[in-house]
């Protein structure tokens, strides 16, 4: 595709330069079945934004395809009216728990360094000042007396805060989140809450891929309800109602009994 | 019978210390040195490149790369012979090698991608096939009227002794170029092996990682194949790099470490064979790397066999003992102290074992025996009810948070205190003083 193309997606009426995130008709597909289909979204500037779906909706591959990570079939993501590349260093990510080894030879504080890497440069050690900078980032989620602690030391919900520390050394406008809520206790769930609130505080978005639809109301602004498609997209007040989630989730009731105890709980709320 | 002056040399006497010593101190000639310090160098950019391989979990696909180079020395010998070059230069056979290699690895790496697949399988397959190719291709050279080709399939189990000055220099060349690419791009490196996927967001491309790491494997694994065969020459990537894993949690240490278990097997395993007679450098070498890799496994602290089994007999003692506490509090208020045999029966433990934790307690002066009955002393009886109340506050925190229990808890072993926070203490006590009302 040419760049005059690429270009042209912040002058369609839909989408716009001030959006961190823009996706026009992105599908991605593994070997031929389609996984995402057709997803076009903006995203809103200065929000937490929930990604919500069923299991296999495709919520990871969204966040992966927006980053490059997962080949698309076909669409464009922009941000800031920008392609991927450019707007690289203004992007932090925060991969699933689970996707790495935790049993390597580095400490709390290696790890919320490899945020800063990009900012050091290639073939240059880490300056002290770099470092103070991620034991900053390790100290904001209630790690930093863990910083010398080998990795596999810690527990799932500790691990879960180094990868936040990480993202937060990146020190990045827009956050890609992924599953950071997954089997953390109560402590990390706080800290992760506290630091999503502290971001928005600054004029940042997060994206944040979430499994527990009971803390949708009471942790984000925006929802994105994903199943393969959009199903709906916006303020948490106006799409994440029992008919959108129906139309997410299917018959799943379990599911939608929970979901409608919390709108419940919101509206008793407001 | 006078002293040996080189490998190449054989003898069957026992060598005398005096000829220990001068080998061991590089004086035992001049082939014998060469060799030597050759593999020594070797060892010391095999554990270099080695360490990134095992953590980039690479290992299997340096061992498919080591075979899939024999095709390419014998149709490098083929096609220098038919051009009428000298068909057994190194150079030429070499690169043949790191062809071949190289073409191995793209083939397992397309039936990953394209194939469903698994890379065991994908390395299982690549390795045989080419391995296969290479003897196919090599009976072809044999039987070839020439008679030039002998001595192509010392690169199958290795050939020490052919090893000359200037294939010392290329290792230390190797060596040097290997380990000052690790040093400048650790950086780069380590956060491509410990997470791939947040490396190509922050703009580190990862292919060019992998391909630097790959280029090293295949210069490491090519100019170990003279000396140690392409069969054996993958453990000198993998067995010091694994040694080395068991006594640091520092990357960077683990690198220097493997380093030098590299380093020593090249030169133990090379003096050895220089010593005894007919024995393989390139099987000895390996042999003593799998020696410092026991002792490894065995000896390092923290992360070795004896000091895990040490932990955790220390730690099933120390649950055993609290267990025993905790019901001598429970039967503090009985009239007779029950017996060694009911209290075995309760805890579902042999009398005898039971005996014994009470005699080590007693020497605590927790416990007191009286002939086949055991009661608490002061100090034992405050033990058991700590024990107790921590038991019943995890009891009351795993029912109250059974969804967000941390995993990594050692319900038995860990004090309450270590692991929850005041509040939170204060909250289940509260509970269970809730319950029992």
């Amino acid at each position: 595709m040419s760049d005059k193309i690429q270009s042209s997606l912040a002058k369609r009426p839909e989408h716009s330069s001030d959006s961190p995130l823009s996706i026009h008709a992105m599908t991605v597909a593994y070997d031929r079945k389609p996984v995402l289909w057709d997803i076009d979204y903006d995203a809103p500037n200065n929000a937490l934004v929930a990604i919500v779906g069923p299991n296999g909706a495709g919520k990871s591959t969204m966040i992966k395809a927006c980053l490059g990570l997962v080949p698309t079939a076909s669409g464009q993501v922009e941000f800031w009216g920008k392609p991927y590349k450019s707007a690289r260093a203004k992007i932090g990510y925060v991969p699933q728990r689970e996707s790495v080894d935790w049993d390597f030879p580095v400490s709390a504080l290696d790890v919320v360094c490899m945020g800063r890497y990009r900012k050091i440069g290639w073939c240059r050690p880490v300056s002290r000042a770099h470092k103070s900078a991620a034991m900053e980032c390790l100290q904001r989620v209630g790690m930093g007396e863990f910083a010398k602690r080998q990795i596999s030391q810690l527990s799932g919900g500790q691990q879960q805060r180094v990868f936040l520390a990480r993202a937060l050394a990146q020190e990045s406008d827009l956050y890609f989140m992924d599953e950071p809520f997954a089997g953390v206790d109560a402590t990390t769930e706080r800290a992760i809450i506290e630091v999503l609130r502290d971001l928005r505080s600054q004029g940042k978005t997060v994206i944040v891929v979430h499994h527990d639809l009971q803390t949708v109301p009471d942790y984000f602004d925006h929802a994105l309800l994903l199943n393969m498609r959009v199903v709906a997209a916006g303020p948490v007040d106006e799409v994440f109602t029992t008919e959108n989630l129906h139309k997410t989730y299917g018959g799943r009731l379990t599911l939608l009994a929970e979901a409608a105890e919390a709108i419940a709980r919101r509206d008793r709320g407001h | 019978m006078g002293a040996p002056t080189s490998l190449t040399d054989v003898h069957d006497a026992m060598p005398s210390f005096d000829e220990i010593i001068r080998t061991l101190t590089l004086q035992g000639g001049f082939n014998t040195t060469s060799v030597i310090l050759g593999t020594t160098l070797l060892g010391l950019a095999a554990g270099v490149v080695g360490a990134f391989a095992l953590l980039r979990k690479r290992s299997l696909t340096a061992d498919a790369l080591s075979h899939a180079t024999l095709p390419g020395i014998c149709i490098a010998f083929m096609i220098a012979q038919s051009i009428g070059m000298a068909s057994r230069s190194m150079p030429v056979l070499m690169s043949g090698a790191a062809i071949s290699g190289v073409i191995g690895v793209a083939c397992i790496h397309l039936l990953i991608t394209k194939t469903r697949l698994r890379e065991d399988a994908a390395i299982g397959i690549v390795l045989s096939v080419f391995f296969g190719a290479g003897v196919v291709l090599l009976s072809v050279i044999q039987t070839n009227p020439s008679g030039s080709a002998a001595g192509l399939n010392h690169f199958i189990y290795g050939q020490t002794a052919a090893m000359t000055r200037a294939d010392s220099i290329t290792m230390g060349v190797i060596a040097i170029v290997a380990t000052l690419l690790a040093l400048l791009m650790l950086k780069e490196l380590t956060l491509v092996c410990f997470n791939d996927g947040f490396a190509q967001v922050t703009g580190i491309p990862v292919w060019v990682i992998d391909s630097i790491i790959l280029a090293l494997i295949v210069l490491v694994t090519v100019s170990g194949l003279q000396a140690v065969g392409l069969i054996l020459v993958v453990a000198m990537l993998i067995i010091p790099a694994a040694a080395a894993r068991f006594w640091t949690q520092r990357l960077w240490k683990l690198v220097v470490l493997s380093m030098l278990i590299g380093a020593a097997s090249g030169y133990i395993g090379a003096s050895i064979s220089a010593l005894l007679p007919r024995k393989p450098a390139g099987s000895v070498i390996v042999l003593s790397s799998g020696g410092l890799f026991l002792l490894s496994m065995f000896l390092a602290p923290s992360r070795g066999v004896l000091a895990t089994t040490i932990r955790q007999a220390g730690i099933r003692i120390k649950i055993a003992n609290d267990h025993l506490l905790e019901s001598l509090h429970e039967h503090a208020q009985d009239a007779t102290p029950p017996t060694i045999k009911a209290l075995a029966h309760a805890q579902g433990i042999h009398p005898l074992r039971l005996r014994i934790l009470a005699l080590m307690l007693s020497m605590r002066g927790l416990v007191r025996i009286k002939d086949t009955r055991a009661s608490a002393t002061k100090s034992g009886l405050a033990r058991g009810a700590r024990v107790a109340r921590n038991h019943a506050l995890w009891e009351q925190y795993l029912i109250t948070y059974a969804d967000i229990a941390p995993s990594h808890v050692d319900w038995s072993v860990d004090q309450v205190e270590h692991v929850l926070s005041d509040d939170l203490i204060a909250e289940l006590e509260r509970a269970l003083a809730g319950d029992a009302r």
